[in-house]
C-alpha cells in the first residue's frame, strides 16, 4: 500500500477452531465404535421424517441415537423422541448450521461406548453446514423430489461436501414430475461418483436399501478403523 | 448467511496474531478464499467491516483472493482447473473427478502492518 507497511506471513486456517473439535470428536466417535452420519438438507426436504422412520427401523437391531438441529424450536426432538430412542435437541438461536463444538457439548451425559449409530441432523440450509466439520463418518445430503431436479448445480457446495445423496419424497415423484435421470445427471456432473439413493420414509420405499447402505458403511468404518493406525483417519472428507 | 460469524474468527484471529508480535498496528488482512469454501466473497467483505467495529481493526480491509478449484485427474495423472463448479471433470480431457485437491480453503496468509 505505501513504504510504511509491511506484510507479515501467516497461514491460519479460519475454520482451525472447528476443525481442531471436528477432529477430536472424530477421534471419539472411532473409539467408541460409533458410527456417526450427519444429515444437511433445505428445509422441508424430509430429514425428521427420514430420520423419525430410520431410528424405527434399525434399533431394533443397534443402539441408536439422534442430535437435531434447529434455530428455535424443539419440535423435531419431539417427533424423533417417538422413536423411543435418546434424542437430543441443539436450538443454535440465530446460528444456521450446526458445529463442531455444538455437537461436543451436547453429548455430554451420552456414553458413547453404547451406541452403535450417532445420527446428527443439520438445520435445514443447503449453505452453511458444507463450511463445518462435524467429525460425522458419513455425511447425507438429501434432496426431494419436491425441490426439483437442478438443487446440486444451485448448491454444488454442499452436494460436494456430502458422500451420499438421498431423494426423498419418492412417492410424489410421478404427481410432480420428477426428472430422475435429470436429478442424477446433475448430482454427478458436481460430485463424480456419488452414490444416490431413492426412497420415500412415508411409503418406506427404498428405506430397505438406505440401511442397508448404512449397516455396511459402518462394517467398513470399523474395518478401516482395525486395520488402520490410530492417525490415519482424520482425512475422511 | 453465516459470514459475519466467519468475518468475527477472522478479527480475533488476526488479533491474537497482532497480540503475539507485540501489538502490531493491521491495516491489512490478506486472505485465501476457496470457491467451495462455502464462503461468499462479497457478504464477507460487508461483514469484515461490521466485525471490525469497537475493536483495534477498525478501519482495516480485508483482501481477498479467490482461490479457484483444483482437481486431480487420474487419467492426466495431473492437477487440473474445473470448468466451473457445475461440472467436476477435468479441463484438459474431459474426464468426470470428484477429487478436489483446492478450494476448500479458507485461510489468513498475511496480515499488512505498520512498520
Amino acid at each position: 500500500m505505501n513504504s510504511k507497511t509491511r506484510i507479515i506471513e501467516v497461514r491460519e486456517n479460519v475454520f482451525k477452531q472447528n476443525d481442531i473439535v471436528a477432529r477430536a470428536l472424530r477421534e471419539r466417535f472411532r473409539d467408541a465404535g460409533v458410527f456417526a452420519v450427519s444429515l444437511v438438507s433445505s428445509p422441508g426436504a424430509g430429514k425428521t421424517a427420514l430420520l423419525e422412520k430410520t431410528l424405527t427401523l434399525l434399533r431394533q437391531q443397534f443402539r441408536v441415537a439422534a442430535l437435531v438441529g434447529d434455530l428455535a424450536t424443539e419440535n423435531d426432538a419431539a417427533r424423533l423422541a417417538r422413536s423411543q430412542v435418546p434424542v437430543k435437541q441443539i436450538i443454535t438461536g440465530t446460528v444456521c448450521h450446526l458445529e463442531a463444538a455444538m455437537i461436543e457439548r451436547s453429548l455430554e451425559g451420552w456414553r458413547l461406548d453404547e451406541l452403535d449409530f450417532l445420527f446428527m441432523e443439520n438445520v435445514g440450509n443447503l449453505v452453511c453446514p458444507s463450511s463445518y466439520d462435524l467429525g460425522e463418518d458419513l455425511r447425507l445430503v438429501l434432496l426431494s423430489v419436491t425441490e426439483g431436479e437442478d438443487k446440486p448445480l444451485k448448491y454444488p457446495t454442499i452436494f460436494n461436501s456430502a458422500d451420499v445423496a438421498v431423494i426423498t419424497k419418492a412417492d410424489l415423484a410421478e404427481a410432480v414430475e420428477f426428472d430422475a435421470v435429470a436429478a442424477n445427471r446433475n448430482i454427478q456432473a458436481v460430485r463424480p461418483g456419488m452414490t444416490v439413493m431413492s426412497l420415500s420414509a412415508k411409503s418406506s420405499a427404498g428405506m430397505q436399501q438406505f440401511l442397508d447402505l448404512l449397516r455396511s458403511r459402518r462394517a467398513l468404518a470399523r474395518e478401516m478403523s482395525t486395520s488402520q493406525p490410530a492417525n490415519a483417519s482424520a482425512a475422511s472428507d | 448467511m453465516h459470514e459475519l460469524s466467519i468475518a468475527m474468527s477472522i478479527v480475533e484471529l488476526a488479533q491474537e496474531e497482532s497480540d503475539r508480535r507485540g501489538g502490531v498496528q493491521i491495516k491489512a488482512i490478506h486472505l485465501r478464499l476457496g470457491l467451495l469454501s462455502g464462503v461468499v466473497k462479497d457478504a464477507l467483505v460487508s461483514s469484515y467491516e461490521m466485525a471490525c467495529e469497537d475493536t483495534p481493526l477498525q478501519g482495516s480491509r480485508l483482501q481477498v483472493e479467490e482461490v479457484p478449484v483444483l482437481v486431480f485427474c487420474r487419467k492426466c495423472d495431473a492437477q487440473r482447473p474445473v470448468h466451473s463448479t457445475q461440472l467436476f471433470c477435468c479441463s484438459e480431457c474431459g474426464t468426470p473427478t470428484g477429487e478436489v485437491v483446492q478450494g476448500k480453503e479458507l485461510l489468513v496468509v498475511g496480515l499488512e502492518v505498520e512498520e
